[in-house]
């Protein structure tokens, strides 16, 4: 077929084609934050906002004027990153054992990894709310914390392996001959040459934290630690029949625009780890 | 003189590397081996602590009758919360539910995202913009899309049915089970694809240019260099995609929650076990059902690496 402009024609639709899947229903949800909540309330169908039912940043002013909504977004950041700081930091110690060591238990680690990265999270629930009251770490920020470090471990886990076995090994060793301890080469060597791995799979595991709804739920029963995605979800608004969806279109424009730039400023990067742990890992 | 001290050294070094290496062994593989396990040790602590250790008192409270609401009236009773979850419908309706989604998003974000990949793999302009706006839906909650979807399919404030010729403006979508069913499903496929056409993009990728060329010469057509040469040296790739996605399905609960709350028969199992633990406090029942569904996506797994017969380990160990 070679490049007849039959496929050239093909593949401009196709790139067309991915854009509107991708953009569209964000497109639809900005959208529907600047509708006016009078206009959605008696109904406004339709992509944009119609005549007289523009409502500028009403919305936004709302949304973040709501006190249980600032408290959720902080509660998110603060766990989200807690929980991805840990992870890391655990992950990278477990990879580069995997990808340089050999020591018994490596097949163990990769195994159990493997299968809590099958385990459906809502098996869980059930046991950790029980356990959660039992320790008092229901309704806390560990408590949520802890679940999420173990459920993106094998993620960070295996993104770092993958990187970690391109690096050039060698260096370590030339490190170790000119007198440095293991640890002194792995933290001096290794460790700035690791750096752009480790932060691919920080990302990756800010995701998944930020992106959880079933603990989320689950395991918070008040402010004190309920995430974004689960308050957005309990938000009700004051007439109880009918949700003020353009107030919670809002209010997800919010809770979505960090990962919108932490994408759009590291997207290679993502791919990257996505892929590398997945695939190639 | 300089071309032939070149190879010796390289032959001379090699067996003394060897003995070398084979000398110190016993001493530095201890070492390396308490080493390593000390590395590993926290992060199987975690994981464990999260998983084995709370399914373990899953097992066992799966065997109580045991509800919050009346914690005094606790007592053994055996395989009783098995027997009465798998002879009610209500359980074969969330799995039949479950399996149908399951299998729906993952046939079309197979196709659709294999087809994404295609247009990635060969795009050559505007790369860079594509790439970042296939991860925007990765990176959108997934309540958010939720909410997105379910406003677009709103009969009063969504665009769907203005936009679909064939279906009238005052539809509404989320009345009856299968249309409610489709919203759900419309909104999974949505978000997911991107993720399944990065992994298959991937797979694409290791397959050698060189062989489609050689399959090409030799006269073969595009169906047959992508039944014959791309499709099976992309096995492994496709499996990884279909496996994670396929148990990533299997547990949809997010999308129910939002769009639907499980009403008109919506509910997948992973809401019914979440609804008897959280909103009814019935413990025990709620565990048999967490043990339920863990060993269905363990038979899940099991049967999708055993179709494809590939070892999933080696797989994911091997470059």
């Amino acid at each position: 077929m070679g490049n007849t402009p039959l496929r050239k024609v093909g593949i401009v639709l196709g790139a067309a084609l991915i854009l509107v899947w991708c953009l569209l229903p964000v497109a639809w949800i900005i959208s529907l934050s600047f509708k006016s909540q009078e206009s959605v309330t008696n109904g406004s169908p339709g992509f944009f906002p119609s005549e007289g039912g523009f409502a500028g940043w009403d919305n936004y002013v709302a949304a973040w004027d709501n006190e249980q909504f600032r408290r959720a977004i902080f509660n998110s950041i603060g766990i989200s990153l807690i929980a991805t700081v840990l992870s890391v930091i655990v992950a990278t110690l477990a990879a580069y054992a995997i990808a340089r060591l050999e020591f018994k238990g490596k097949k163990l680690v990769l195994s159990t990894a493997l299968a809590i990265a099958m385990f459906p999270v809502v098996s869980l629930v059930g046991p950790l709310f029980d356990m959660w009251r039992a320790i008092g770490l229901y309704d806390t920020w560990p408590g949520l914390i802890i679940p999420y470090m173990s459920f993106t471990l094998p993620l960070a886990i295996w993104t770092l392996a993958a990187f970690f076995r391109e690096i050039p090994w060698e260096m370590e060793q030339a490190a170790q001959v000119d007198g440095a301890t293991s640890w002194q080469a792995f933290r001096k060597v290794i460790v700035p040459l690791a750096a752009p791995g480790v932060f691919t799979a920080a990302i990756l595991t800010f995701f998944f934290a930020w992106n959880d709804f079933v603990f989320g739920i689950s395991l918070t029963s008040t402010e004190a630690a309920r995430p974004i995605p689960a308050s957005l979800s309990f938000f009700v608004g004051s007439d109880p029949f009918n949700r003020p969806a353009s107030l919670l279109a809002a209010g997800a424009v919010i809770a979505t625009l960090p990962i919108i730039v932490i994408v759009l400023a590291f997207q290679r990067k993502i791919v990257a780890g996505l892929t590398s742990g997945a695939v190639k890992g | 003189m300089s071309s032939t001290t070149t190879a010796p050294a390289g032959v001379a070094k090699t067996p003394k590397s060897k003995k070398a290496g084979a000398g110190a062994a016993s001493d530095r593989s201890v070492a390396e081996n308490r080493l390593g396990m000390k590395l590993v040790a926290p992060a199987l602590v975690v994981m464990l602590f999260v998983t084995a250790f709370p399914m373990l008192q899953a097992l066992w409270l799966s065997l109580s009758n045991y509800a919050l609401t009346a914690p005094d009236d606790r007592s053994f009773v055996g395989a009783q919360n098995y027997v009465t979850a798998l002879s009610d419908p209500l359980f074969w309706r969330t799995m039949l539910v479950t399996v149908g989604i399951m299998v729906v998003t993952v046939f079309f974000e197979l196709v659709i995202g294999f087809v994404f990949a295609l247009v990635m793999h060969r795009v050559i302009f505007a790369r860079g913009i594509i790439r970042t706006s296939i991860l925007i839906p990765y990176g959108v909650i997934t309540v958010v899309s939720g909410f997105a979807w379910q406003f677009a399919f709103s009969s009063t404030n969504g665009f769907v049915n203005a936009w679909l010729p064939f279906v009238e403006d005052n539809f509404n979508w989320f009345g009856e089970q299968f249309p409610a069913l489709f919203a759900i499903c419309v909104s999974e496929i949505w978000k997911t694809t991107p993720f399944m056409s990065l992994l298959l993009l991937a797979g694409l990728a290791q397959v050698s240019e060189d062989m489609i060329e050689a399959a090409k010469v030799d006269g073969a057509t595009w169906w047959q260099r992508m039944w014959k040469v791309i499709l099976p040296n992309m096995r492994a790739a496709i499996m990884v995609a279909i496996l994670f996605r396929a148990l990533d399905a299997f547990r949809i609960f997010d999308n129910i929650f939002v769009m639907t709350g499980g009403a008109v028969n919506t509910e997948s199992v992973s809401f019914l076990t979440y609804r008897q633990v959280i909103e009814q406090f019935q413990i025990g029942m709620g565990s048999a059902l967490s043990v339920l569904l863990f060993l269905s996506v363990l038979v899940i797994a099991f049967g999708i690496v055993k179709l494809f017969r590939v070892d999933l380990a080696a797989a994911r160990q091997e470059g």
